[in-house]
Order: structure tokens, then sequence, then C-alpha cells
């Protein structure tokens, strides 16, 4: 090793904020080194005894099972699932979200990324799917999943959010609920398909077409208007997740990605894409995704997921055992570009350190950060606060709170009062090292 | 390796950079179709009453209908149940909640089109056009925004000036 720091246990590490943060320097290869340096950390063990003699657990003393065809998480991890709102296929919405708290990295498992359903996940026979563009069109055409297998294809990593993920940050009192209630409507996967573009360019595009109507063959036809400007920018007809044919939950055989925008925009089991004039002023664009502001008017065509970033963990529902060091670790992104930036800080807003961003960082995508923390064992406010590379900074809750609006009695940590929230989250952490959402 | 060769190697090396980008790369595999084709999918809706199919409803046609295939989920006359109310809302939405047909939807024809498209939930798109003419006169009708007797069809409906219509601002205009 080359570096001095590193042979020397006894330098301290470096604060840059206030209530126990350290320079992210700690975390790139001389890590280790303050983790012992601290003295209380980790390295002195959970429950301060020495270690025990080590023994042969029983899996090492016969032939294991046989490996599966697919393979599915340890049972020990079985605690890592979803979260249903409609478990009995009630008539109404149903959605999945993602348990933040308990993944790590910027890809979300196929099986645990959000899923929102208008009326269940349908079973689509893909050999029976089709894809239609029509409208103000040179040639209406029809695509099947077999032609759209021989087209090129591109991957690319992103990010689909919920325009109402987060909503509950919307009530005027904090929510006492885990990060994966709160803002587990998102999830970032690397998607794989046909760039839309180029199935526009073959139906060719009246040039007076400003909108292209997108319908599933779910039950409800999810229908939403989207500009063609986005259909000849980054689009895509996704038809793989993750590297494998998506999920129906995320629209099997193939589903509409717009990188960045409104996830119900992104429709499901897309069916059609009539080039119009006109918006259709389809019943989620007119109804359900307008936002109400505080004046009475109301947003329309949001379309945008602006910069958020959340701490996952720690976060509720995690306890910190003892004081000591601890990795401060969450997701940032914006629709917009990449992130450019994170500050975390745990002392409400008062003092703030620059995380490090963990590679890659990809526009549109989730971006881990991560920041080294000693807590002292006192109370703390846990906060992170992102930049993206248009300079648009993540809001204070004050601040948007007093654009957009809050309600005036908690509502369900269910409901919706309105969406695309994205201040910051403030997570209080307290001396037995429970850790609570407030607003700060 | 020549010039040329060389030349001609980063030229195909730019063509794979871009692979998909351009439909000159495309292999070309949709299938034409006649519009009469896609006719039985082409169901949407304007707000200019374009995609409207021939038909008439009157709010008491509508009532029975909506008694029967509605009111198990979105309650008597519409006031809510496991669904969402259709009526009776306050004067005007706020975060609290309360969006409905009359303090919010800025377009008579979103109901034709929602409607017809994904109700009744347990049965989408089984109604006759007559049958979501009447339901949409019922429900414009129920929120006192057309009269008991007001016939809804292809010419009457988009002329419906819904209450709160211009009480909306596109968020990102340089997006559209």
């Amino acid at each position: 090793m080359s570096d001095k720091r590193a042979q020397t246990p006894s330098s301290e590490p470096e604060l840059v904020a206030g209530n126990g943060l350290l320079h992210r320097r700690a975390l790139l290869g001389q890590g280790i080194v303050y983790a012992g340096a601290v003295g209380t950390g980790l390295a002195a063990s959970l429950t301060g005894a020495a270690a025990e003699p080590l023994r042969e657990g029983p899996w090492s003393m016969h032939v294991g099972t046989i490996i599966p065809p697919y393979q599915t998480p340890s049972r020990y991890e079985a605690h890592v699932v979803r979260t249903q709102d409609n478990p009995d296929n009630e008539p109404r919405n149903s959605r999945a979200r993602t348990p933040h708290h308990l993944l790590k990295g910027i890809i979300t498992p196929n099986g645990l990324h959000f899923t929102i359903c208008h009326g269940g996940v349908p079973d689509i026979d893909p050999a029976q799917h089709r894809l239609v563009i029509h409208g103000m069109v040179k040639q209406p055409l029809e695509f099947t999943v077999e032609a759209l297998e021989r087209y090129p294809m591109v991957s690319r990593i992103g990010f689909v959010e919920c325009g109402g993920n987060s909503a509950p940050l919307f009530s005027n009192e904090p929510i006492q609920a885990n990060v994966q209630a709160l803002h587990g409507l998102a999830s970032c996967s690397e998607w794989t398909g046909v760039l839309l573009s180029t199935l526009l360019d073959e139906a060719g595009v009246d040039p007076k077409a400003k909108w292209m109507i997108a319908e599933g063959a779910d039950s409800p036809r999810l229908s939403r208007s989207v500009p063609v400007a986005k259909g000849l920018d980054d689009a895509m007809i996704a038809l793989y997740q993750n590297g494998e044919r998506i999920q129906p939950g995320q629209g099997y055989p193939m589903r509409l990605w717009l990188p960045g925008y409104e996830g119900n925009m992104n429709v499901k089991y897309v069916r059609r894409i009539k080039l119009t004039a006109e918006p259709a002023m389809s019943y989620y664009e007119s109804r359900t995704y307008s936002q109400i502001l505080p004046n009475g008017k109301a947003y329309r065509f949001y379309f945008l997921q602006e910069v958020k970033s959340f701490i996952t963990t720690p976060s509720p529902g995690l306890v910190l055992k003892e004081p000591g060091y601890y990795e401060i670790s969450g997701i940032a992104y914006s629709g917009t570009g990449r992130i450019k930036k994170v500050l975390v800080s745990a002392d409400g807003g008062q003092s703030w350190g620059e995380a490090a961003l963990q590679d890659p960082v990809l526009p549109k995508a989730f971006t881990r950060f991560r920041m080294p923390w000693r807590w002292s064992g006192g109370p703390a406010i846990l906060q992170s606060r992102a930049w993206d590379e248009s300079g648009t900074v993540q809001p204070t809750r004050a601040q948007f709170v007093a654009l957009r609006g809050q309600t005036t009695k908690p509502p369900s940590v269910l409901d919706f009062p309105s969406q695309h929230f994205n201040s910051i989250t403030s997570w209080a952490v307290d001396a037995k090292g429970g850790v609570k959402h407030v607003y700060a | 390796m020549s010039m040329r060769r060389m030349a001609l190697l980063a030229a195909s090396l730019m063509a794979v950079a871009s692979a998909g980008a351009s439909a000159a790369d495309s292999p070309r595999l949709g299938k034409p179709i006649s519009p009469a084709d896609i006719a039985p999918w082409d169901i949407t809706i304007m707000p200019d009453g374009t995609g409207l199919p021939p038909g008439t409803g009157t709010p008491a046609q509508g009532a029975p209908i909506f008694q029967a295939k509605c009111s198990a989920c979105h309650g008597e006359n519409g006031k809510g149940g496991v669904a969402a109310a259709v009526t009776a809302g306050p004067p005007r939405a706020s975060l609290d909640g309360g969006k409905t047909i009359a303090n919010f939807w800025p377009y008579a024809t979103t109901i034709f089109d929602f409607v017809r498209r994904a109700m009744p939930y347990n049965a989408p798109h089984s109604l006759k056009d007559d049958e979501v003419y009447a339901l949409t006169a019922y429900l414009l009708s129920l929120n006192k925004i057309i009269g008991d007797n007001d016939v809804m069809n292809a010419q009457t409906l988009p002329k419906v000036k819904m209450p709160n219509r211009d009480n909306f601002i596109i968020r990102f205009p340089e997006r559209i």
C-alpha cells in the first residue's frame, strides 16, 4: 500500500459536517482503516464479546439440493418482498411496492420491481399479441413479438417511477411508515427493446402529428397521450427487463418505456399507438394525473419525474444497535439526466457533506450514494439532497409545500393526495437507534 | 490495413454504435393494416368528439343501467363505495381529495371514452354504445351539468362545457 494514511491506524477520520458525518474519502479504499480507527465501530463487535472457536455448519456436512431451473432467493430472505395493497384483487387498483430498505445497488430485482395495475395483471399470449401504429402516418403497421425480435435492439438502464410515488409526504404531518411505503413506487432496471423512433420512421409520421396515444391490452385498455417529441427521442418498445422477458407485472410481452417520464405513461401491454394532432384527454391524464394546486388550479401534463433522493439505510424499521461507524446509503435519480451531486446531513440540514456517488452514474437511472457516518449515540436527523446535471436541486419540504400544498389532515399512507412529490425526506434517529419519519 | 479499409471499418463501427437509431437499419417487418381492420381496437374518443360512434342515450335510460352494473362499486346514486364516488363531491377538489366529474373533469368525452373501454370493472368493454351514451348522460345529469331530459349523442356530448375546463396549467409546455 502506498497511501501513508492507510498505514496509520491512529489517524482520525476527517469530519465534513455536523453530528459525525465523515469525508467520503473514508469509503474509497481507506474505509476499513477509518472504521477501525473509530474504535467504537463495528470492529468492536456488536456484542462486545470476543469471537468463539469456529465450527462446521450442518450445510457443510452433506450434499445440497438440486440446482433449480430458475433460482429464487434463499429462504432466509423470505421477508424481502413487495407489499401488496390489494391482496384479494378487489375491484380497484392494486399496487406492490419495492422494499428499498432491504436492497443495495441500483438494479431492482425483477420480482421486486414495483407494479401498479388498474385491472389486475393480464395473462397475455405473446404469439397473439399485436402492436399497431396508426393514425397520422403514411402507412398503418402491425408488429408481432416475433417481428420485433428481429429489429436492432438497444439496452439502457433507467428508472420507472409512479407519478404518485412519495405521495404520503403531502400529508401535513409526517406519516410513520418505512421507505417502502413512502417511496416504494420507483424501481430501476436494464430495459432492452426496439427504439420507438425506428418503428415510427417505418410507419412514416405526418409532421403535423404532435401526440401519440398509447394504449395497453389490459382490461381497462389503459390509454395515455404522449408527445411525439418523446416518441422520437428516447422512447423504447421494451421487451426485456434485466436480460429476461419483461415480467407480467411490467407489461409482458412489451411495454412503452419513456425514460424519466411519469410511470403511468409507460403503457404496459402496449398494443396500439395512434398518432394525432391533439391529446385524447384520457381519464388518467385529464383526471388522475392532473395535480391540484393550493390556488385551486391544477397542473396538466407534468410528465417529468424531477430530481429526487432518499436514504434507504438507515431508515424506519432498521435499528442502529450501538454507536459507531455506519454507512449511510441511498438512491438518487432525475428524469432530466444524470445525478451531479448528493449532499447528506446528520443534523437536520444545518450542515452538509458531499456523498460518494457509486459508479455507474447514468442518465435517468438510479444512482447509489454513500456517506460514512460515526453515530455518537445521540439524536440525529438524516437527510439527503440531490442535484442533477441540469442544475436542478431537490427542494426542501418547506419550499415544495409552499408551491404544491399539503393536506389539512393526515391521509392514509395508501392515499395519493397529489403527485410528483420530490422534496427532501428526513429520518430522525433517537438515542436507542430507532428511526422515525419526521419533517425537518 | 489500407486507409480505405480503415475508413470503411470506422464507418461500420459508427453504424453499430447507432444501431436501432434510424429506419435505414430497420428490417421493416411491419405488416400494413387497413383502418377497417384496426377499427375494433380504435376506441379513442377525442375532446372534439372524433371517434364517437352512432347512438344516443338519456339520463333516464342510464339510471337503471347504473343501478344494475355500476352501483355495486360506485355506491347508490354514485355516492361512492369500493370505487370512487362519481357525484356529490365538494365544490372544489383539494389535496384532501374529492376530484369529481363536476368539480374537476375537463371534458365530457372522457366519460364516454373511459366507461366504454374500462367499465364495468369485471366486464370491461361489454356495454353497447347506446348504454355508454345513457350512462354518460346519467352521470352528467347527476352532477347537474346537463338537464334531466338532455340527450347525449355524437353531436351533443362534445358540446357539453365542463365547469372546471379552464382551470388547468400545462406544467412543462416546452416538452410538448
